[in-house]
């Protein structure tokens, strides 16, 4: 297991709380859309740093007033072929104005970094540690970008114009 | 034409080097077939009965003299000498071997192809009116935008990972030679009452197991607004489209469960969004992509109708070809020539190496340099000079590349069918020869004049049986082969799904029931003028089913 966050690996802070039953005392924690709405004052009321995991039929709209209380949202993909997390990043990114981590868990492939990567994911939790090294050179794959999304980088049609 | 400039080749560069990559891994076996498989059909690559398919887009269908040579190349390199064209304007290799695909892909890459998203639940290929730019009905020329969506929809982060796969076509003429009606979403160009073009927009539409007719989700596009629109229809799509049975993951299932108003809603909602964002297109990006498909230079001749009739009547079967195979230009001296691939040598659609390689050099000396792919698997030269007509004729003859067929009973749609697909049930392609066998007369073939036939060999309908005058269907009942048949559809502008005419033929009595269908039309049609799918419409279905069961 490792946490790659803007292109390097990073240490991952955050504890998994989701399938807990009583929640830590201290650390930072991810937690459901469940347990969020169900323990919310006593999670505000934690001094430490709170995350939530979006499931994958869980859309952005339900933590849209919420978004200021969280460090991170966890987008899940519970099969790399539902990419319905695609369009939650985008939307809280350019919707919702969403500024701190993103994070692609659940069945996250390689050949995927660069697609998560433009529509605004930039951590990804990664299952074994083969491949580390091919995770932080993926980003490198392309250069070059026809479709104009908000992750800073240009387009062509933009490059084009010089 | 679109040529691709110094990004479009980076971009290329970097694809076919992370494929590379890819195969590598594949074949150390550090990645699983299982995981490997998403990333192949990415780039196109199907495990096909016997051996790998390739499926390389043709944009739009548009292709260079040079571009053709390539295939041929390829094709005689990778395959055994011959490719096959698709109803969705893409050429298919058969024979692929895994190891060479990366080699493969690198030689497509220098002719400006690829097969990028031609398979896998992503934006395919988006298809267009092969007589785009010279026909005499364009209102606007649909190539620039398929371009535009083309590029937009390469790689697309957002939406590669859809529900199902999703098909975009566009037409920019009255005369709907794209089918913009059966695909996911059809574009139509139209001139508004100022005279500015825009587009009607349809969605939903689609043929496989639940066929649909599009419906209209907006009467009047700005063009600056397609790419912001289209996103927005992908993201309502993408987000609530169903992934827990394919079978109704299309986005023609959540339009008709949500219905086209809410469904409107739902996408204005989002566009709104969207709409003022760098998606928009202005118009000066818009004419940079139109000065790629500026007119070829055509010269001021007068019109040649007259001589060619009268060579016509000099020659019974040049007259039938012309008649059949051309369309009116909209330049004066110059004609639209079809090539058949319907010769009945040949599966549909099939072309050897051979064929290819002369086909580019006759398109270098008469077409200035281009040619076409068409939805009916046939090929067309868009501006041909009538006084080359005749010539052009003869060489084509004899490349048996002029069978006077096009829009005809023989001119079939095929899917590959049992021979080479593995979710076959039947075969198609030997159906189809014996049919145009039977139909090799041309007197026949041109009295029963314009018809189109289509046959699927399963109900995935990838040979658009729902929408021909006569649809046949392979199926499979106690392991034997049977084919049902329906009448009545149309792909065009007045877009129909057949009726079915009720149960199925044995492979031996295929061909006698067309005949039956036919005999019939020729009974019950008012005069020659009236088509079949015009007789049908109007008799109906009864004289057809007790020409085909008897009278019960």
């Amino acid at each position: 297991m490792a946490l790659i966050k803007d292109g390097v690996e990073a240490k991952d802070s955050f504890v998994n709380a989701c399938h807990l039953d009583t929640l830590p005392a201290s650390g930072d924690i991810i937690v459901s859309l469940d347990q969020w709405n169900d323990h919310r004052d006593a999670l505000l009321a934690r001094d430490a740093q709170l995350g939530v995991t979006l499931k994958s039929d869980q859309h952005p709209d339900s933590i849209a007033d919420d978004l200021q209380h969280f460090a991170l949202v966890a987008l899940e993909f519970p099969a790399f072929t539902d990419g319905r997390a695609y369009s939650y990043a985008r939307i809280l990114r350019d919707q919702y104005s969403f500024a701190k981590e993103l994070r692609a868990v659940g069945d996250v492939l390689l050949e995927q970094l660069l697609y998560m990567n433009r529509v605004g994911i930039n951590a990804f939790d990664i299952v074994g540690d083969n491949d580390l090294e091919q995770w932080k050179v993926a980003a490198a794959d392309y250069t070059v970008w026809y479709q104009p999304t908000n992750d800073g980088r240009t387009s062509i049609r933009d490059l084009r114009r010089g | 034409m679109y040529r691709y400039d110094e990004f479009d080749h980076t971009f290329m560069a970097e694809r076919v080097a992370q494929f590379a990559r890819q195969v590598a891994r594949r074949m150390s076996g550090e990645m699983t077939e299982e995981q490997f498989r998403p990333l192949r059909l990415m780039n196109g690559l199907y495990l096909q009965l016997h051996a790998y398919m390739l499926r390389v887009n043709v944009p739009y269908g548009s292709l260079s003299s040079a571009q053709l040579r390539g295939l041929a190349e390829i094709a005689r390199k990778y395959d055994r000498n011959y490719g096959h064209f698709t109803t969705r304007q893409n050429i298919q290799y058969n024979w692929i071997k895994l190891d060479e695909m990366p080699a493969l892909l690198g030689d497509l890459a220098k002719i400006e192809m690829h097969g990028i998203q031609s398979s896998g639940n992503c934006i395919r290929n988006t298809t267009s009116d092969q007589y785009a730019g010279a026909s005499a009905d364009e209102i606007e020329d649909p190539r620039v935008y398929c371009e535009i969506i083309r590029q937009w929809s390469t790689l697309h982060p957002e939406f590669s990972y859809l529900p199902r796969k999703f098909k975009i076509a566009v037409t920019g003429a009255p005369k709907d030679r794209a089918a913009v009606a059966l695909h996911d979403i059809g574009l139509r160009l139209y001139h508004n009452a100022e005279g500015k073009a825009g587009f009607e927009v349809l969605v939903g539409g689609g043929q496989g197991r639940t066929p649909v007719i599009a419906k209209t989700i907006r009467k009047w596009l700005e063009p600056e607004d397609m790419l912001s629109y289209l996103e927005a229809i992908l993201r309502v799509y993408n987000l609530w489209g169903r992934r827990d049975n394919k079978y109704k993951a299309r986005i023609k299932i959540l339009v008709n469960a949500t219905g086209i108003d809410e469904f409107r809603n739902q996408v204005d909602s989002e566009w709104d969004k969207i709409k003022d964002t760098k998606l928009q297109l202005d118009a000066q990006e818009i004419e940079r992509i139109r000065a790629y498909f500026a007119s070829p230079a055509y010269e001021t001749l007068p019109d040649y109708s007259a001589e060619l009739i009268a060579h016509g009547e000099q020659n019974t079967a040049f007259k039938e070809w012309l008649k059949s195979n051309t369309a009116a230009h909209k330049i004066t001296g110059y004609l639209i020539v079809n090539l058949s691939l319907k010769s009945p040598k040949q599966p549909p659609g099939d072309i050897t190496s051979e064929q290819m390689l002369a086909t580019a050099d006759l398109a270098d000396h008469y077409n200035f340099g281009e040619l076409r792919v068409n939805h009916r698997q046939n090929l067309t030269f868009t501006d041909v000079r009538q006084i080359d007509v005749y010539e052009l004729w003869q060489k084509l003859a004899a490349l048996d590349l002029a069978t006077p067929n096009i829009g005809k009973v023989s001119d079939i749609i095929a899917c590959p069918g049992l021979d080479y697909c593995a979710l076959a049930n039947a075969r198609s392609i030997p159906i189809a020869e014996r049919i145009q066998q039977r139909f090799e007369d041309i007197d026949r073939l041109h009295d029963v004049g314009e018809l189109s036939l289509n046959i699927s060999g399963c109900m995935n309908a990838c040979g658009h049986h729902h929408v021909g005058n006569i649809g046949i269907l392979g199926v499979e009942k106690k392991g034997q082969e049977y084919y049902q048949f329906t009448l009545g559809g149309s792909s065009t502008e007045d877009a129909a799904l057949g009726d079915r005419t009720g149960p199925g033929f044995s492979t031996d009595e295929v061909v006698n029931a067309v005949d039956r269908i036919l005999n019939t039309y020729i009974e019950q049609r008012d005069d020659i003028e009236e088509t079949f799918l015009e007789t049908y419409r109007r008799v109906g279905m009864a004289p057809f089913k007790e020409a085909l069961y008897g009278a019960n």
